[in-house]
């Protein structure tokens, strides 16, 4: 039923979220049930009308005093007290479950919300092995990935809920949160706390890899940019340096800043705007020309390019796989 | 209301000539002064339901906007901006500005009739609640109206309310206009304590009190308690804004969760505060159709106030996912797990009273009834976010969407109605339509369910909360469309009540005193009642004065004799807990002094955001001498002590 809802949490394909689910079931199952008992009760309460012979007039129906009731109560406090009890000790045993961080994790990852993005870090032992980048998470299948959420901005909440439920970015607190898929795939995410207007198109991707793509993923991320080759192309470098380099960063090259996404690599990511648009050619180019056309209330400003210009940009960016 | 000088008050029976005394005193003005200067409660209460009325439409209208941006997926009725402050004004409007007043208005009608008072304690601070919930409410939407509504839900979370991120008046208007309306709320709940504790009938223990007393007495207590701290909250947001204080700024030592406890710490308990009076209206409702007394009044009466104190204690689910120690979060859970006991103690004495009773199907019972099964459904989704790690999914999504309109629909809207249909001909002296009744419950009932019950699996699908557009591939397409054919659905239903309600208005059928054969002191007086509600006042001997002698309790209370108190007008003062005569209380006259004062307050709020110092100045000027003239020491209201 769920399985074909990119965001439905009524299947899992990690640990975390798996752990939820049997009590999620039981909560629901017992949900349904109190719903059509009680109904059911209702309902045969009101036959009691039809004794009355459909009586419209409140008058015409004697008062009485009748039987106290008062054991109704009592049984029905004993019947809803039992799963109440369950749900309780249950919720408890799965919190202790799920809520602390992995020990050792394998691999630990600096997550920040901004407006509306996702800001990725993945922390190597040098320097030299640590990189950035945005709106895609890789990890690879079978590890728990521990995941240091921070907000950069305004209260995000990170949340892919066929891993792991919510958990809020929130400015000055270091949330933590992890991650373990069972198996290969891509597992959407979605901004779960309003964050203002693109709230709705704040949404990422993690794909799980088997270990040995998960590495050859890293090390591409790894290299500095790909230099320019064609004319077109050197003079798309220099008018990214120059535009896009006063926000954005694409390692080793001179634009170096970081209040957008990074867009080192950015040929190599399968969507573009937080999850808004397929990543290709075309829909870059809209992007960069318009992008509140296409993301309204978004803080990328409308670059306004020639169009010789922007098919220069858009071949140097394509490079960078 | 102040003790007059010492007299025992005259005893005798019910008469014309007493009764024209009476009105000598009560007659109420008319012309301007009358409509400013009135102080009587059930004026007053008749202004609070048609204002709550008003803006339930308005809150449901803009719904329905919301609803045709969503009926399918990529639409581009409304820009993400227009959506943002759609949905955080339908939320304050339908929570604020709709249920809270209405249920004051019930209450602000039916006590003093229900408790055999001739008006509220403190029938002026009554009049300057109203007027100041009216003018918050059009300071709130004048701010919505001219683009600047809020637009950051309505639990405005900071930062994104800080300036920094919000830099237009939409945070303003609504910080400002949530203090504003915070005093209504705050004189609304004094007064309705000290009417509940001092100015019963004699006889009138507190076991005898009707439930919706009850329920508006705990939700008044919680009110006084927990105003304060949203008030605090919104000042601070708005000292943050515009003088630059660092409540909630993380770069200058505060906290962002700092917000979320304060407001979830009022607006937990809010929450009960809206819907324990109305599970008081079924509560009294109820029974009435069933053709006897509610099964476990006492259960029922602790149960109310049960459900408070837990609900105090159960604010952190609002904030399982921001972090906090699982240690501390577990016992938040395990609160707000027990809380649905008490809630079942209603749920199985509501059923036990129709299933041992004789019920008359009217549109008022199928009202009263129904919304056993929508309080359930709304009961069993929050016991499910209840559980901190299946809220970390649920939390955020539809699956909350879904819950909190079956709480507030189905625990609020749905007994109010019935309660129009139930109390209408006190209120006017007419019947509503039956006939129409029916469609108008069978279209509300099924348009309702229609609406809300497939959006608890939009949410288990995954659709989060206040996005204003969706993929086509998310799978939630026929679900939403479902969904806004149901709203539209339900409008109607409210609109047949709106047409009801006209109608009726001048051709209902005349209701006679006591339309229902029901129990309560409401019923013993015409309808709609004299202004000065009872000419003698009653002492009462049981729960049930109007059906005694035909159940097993006492039979002795007393309606058409009593304390005359035609000297002035005055009402009798009784004890807090046995209700027995304590002093006579005058009552005061019709005064413009609240109307003032409240137009002092909304202009002094409004220099605030627009920044105009003369405004401010000339406003509390006009605050400060309607005070005055409200205070000034008068010989005839001089106070003295009892012996």
């Amino acid at each position: 039923m769920s399985g074909s809802t990119p965001l439905g949490y009524l299947d899992a394909a990690g640990a975390r979220a798996a752990a939820i689910l049997p009590l999620t079931w039981f909560m629901l199952i017992v949900s349904i049930a109190v719903c059509v008992i009680i109904g059911a009760v209702l309902v045969r309460g009101l036959r009691g009308a039809q004794a009355n012979g459909g009586a419209a007039e409140t008058r015409s129906v004697g008062v009485s005093e009748g039987p106290s009731g008062i054991a109704w109560i009592r049984r029905g406090l004993v019947l809803s007290g039992i799963p109440l009890l369950i749900a309780l000790v249950w919720t408890m045993v799965t919190l202790a479950a799920v809520s602390g961080p992995p020990p050792r994790p394998a691999l630990t990852l600096d997550v920040t919300g901004h407006q509306w993005w996702w800001e990725v870090r993945y922390n190597g032992a040098q320097p030299q092995d640590t990189f950035t980048t945005a709106n895609e998470i890789h990890i690879p299948v079978g590890v728990r990935v521990l995941v240091r959420l921070h907000g950069g901005d305004v209260i995000h909440s990170f949340w892919v809920p066929k891993l792991s439920g919510k958990t809020d970015m929130i400015p000055g607190q270091i949330n933590l949160g992890w991650l373990e898929a069972a198996a290969a795939g891509r597992y959407l995410g979605q901004c779960s706390e309003y964050c203002g207007p693109q709230h709705a198109h704040m949404m990422l991707d993690v794909i799980a890899q088997a270990p040995q793509d998960f590495e050859r993923w890293r090390a591409l991320q790894l290299k500095p940019a790909i230099p320019p080759t064609t004319p077109a192309a050197v003079r798309g470098a220099a008018l990214v340096e120059y535009r896009c380099g006063s926000c954005h960063q694409i390692r080793g090259t001179l634009a170096a800043a970081t209040g957008a996404p990074d867009l080192s690599h950015l040929a190599s990511r399968r969507s573009l705007g937080a999850g808004l648009l397929p990543n290709t050619p075309g829909t870059l180019a809209a992007w960069i020309d318009n992008a509140h056309n296409l993301k309204p209330d978004c803080l990328m400003p409308n670059q306004q390019l020639t169009g010789a210009d922007l098919s220069d940009v858009l071949e140097y960016l394509e490079l960078q796989r | 209301m102040k003790a007059v000088q010492l007299r025992a008050p005259v005893v005798g029976p019910d008469s014309v000539a007493h009764q024209a005394r009476l009105l000598q005193w009560w007659e109420a003005e008319g012309g301007l002064k009358g409509f400013f200067g009135s102080v009587d409660h059930k004026v007053i209460g008749i202004r609070y339901i048609v204002t709550a009325f008003v803006f339930l439409m308005l809150g449901g209208l803009e719904a329905l906007v919301m609803r045709l941006q969503l009926a399918g997926p990529d639409r581009s009725l409304l820009t993400p901006q227009q959506y943002d402050q759609l949905f955080s004004t339908h939320g304050m409007t339908m929570i604020f500005l709709y249920a809270s007043p209405v249920l004051s208005g019930f209450s602000n009608y039916l006590w003093p009739l229900m408790l055999g008072s001739r008006d509220m304690a403190f029938p002026r601070l009554n009049a300057l609640g109203y007027w100041i919930y009216l003018a918050s409410g059009i300071f709130l939407y004048t701010g919505f109206l001219t683009g600047n509504g809020p637009n950051d839900g309505w639990f405005n979370y900071v930062p994104y309310a800080s300036r920094p991120y919000n830099p237009g008046l939409n945070e303003d208007f609504y910080s400002l206009g949530m203090v504003f309306l915070g005093i209504a709320t705050t004189v609304g709940a004094a007064n309705f304590i000290v009417t509940a504790f001092r100015t019963r009938a004699p006889g009138m223990s507190l076991d005898r009190l009707p439930i919706l007393a009850w329920g508006t007495l705990t939700a008044s207590f919680a009110n006084l308690v927990v105003v304060p701290a949203v008030s605090l909250a919104f000042l601070m947001l708005w000292l943050d804004r515009q003088f630059g204080t660092q409540f909630f700024n993380t770069a200058g030592g505060g906290a962002p969760l700092l917000w979320q406890h304060l407001f979830w710490i009022f607006g937990h308990p809010w929450v009960y505060a809206i819907v324990l009076p109305a599970m008081g209206m079924v509560s009294d409702g109820l029974p009435v159709f069933c053709r006897r007394p509610l099964v476990g009044y006492s259960l029922v009466a602790i149960s109310t106030v049960a459900t408070m104190i837990l609900g105090f204690g159960v604010w952190v689910h609002h904030m399982f996912a921001t972090g906090l120690p699982g240690l501390g979060m577990s016992f938040f859970s395990a609160a707000s797990i027990a809380i649905t006991l008490p809630s079942a103690v209603a749920v199985f004495a509501w059923l036990a009273t129709i299933r041992f009773g004789k019920p008359v199907i009217t549109t008022a019972f199928l009202f009263f009834s129904s919304m056993i099964l929508l309080f359930v459904i709304g009961g069993v989704s929050g016991f499910m976010t209840a559980s901190v790690p299946v809220d970390w999914q649920l939390t955020d999504t539809y699956f909350v969407v879904a819950h909190l309109h079956y709480v507030l629909i189905g625990i609020n809207v749905f007994p109010v109605v019935g309660a129009i249909y139930f109390w209408f001909p006190k209120m006017r002296g007419r019947m509503l339509d039956e006939r129409l009744g029916r469609w108008n419950f069978w279209v509300m009932f099924i348009g309702f369910n229609l609406a809300f019950l497939p959006m608890h699996l939009t949410g288990l699908l995954g659709m989060p909360r206040r996005i204003y557009s969706y993929g086509p591939e998310m799978g939630w397409t026929t679900l939403n469309l479902i969904t806004s054919l149901g709203s539209f659905v339900f409008a109607s239903g409210v609109l047949l009540l709106l047409v009801n309600v006209i109608r009726s208005w001048s051709k209902g059928q005349p209701a006679g005193a006591n339309p229902w054969d029901a129990p309560t002191l409401e019923w013993s007086v015409s309808s709609p009642p004299p202004v000065y509600n009872f000419a003698v006042i009653p002492t009462v001997a049981s729960r049930h004065p109007l059906w005694e002698g035909r159940l097993s309790s006492p039979t002795c209370s007393s309606l058409q004799e009593g304390p005359l108190l035609d000297e002035g007008r005055e009402s009798l003062g009784t004890s807090a807990v046995e209700a027995s005569p304590d002093m006579i209380l005058e009552v005061p006259q019709d005064s413009c002094a609240p109307a003032v004062l409240a137009a002092g307050v909304a202009g002094t709020f409004s220099g605030l955001i627009l920044k105009s110092e003369p405004l401010v100045i000339v406003s509390a000027v006009v605050l400060g001498l309607a005070l005055l003239w409200w205070l000034w020491p008068r010989r005839q209201l001089r106070e003295r002590e009892p012996a």
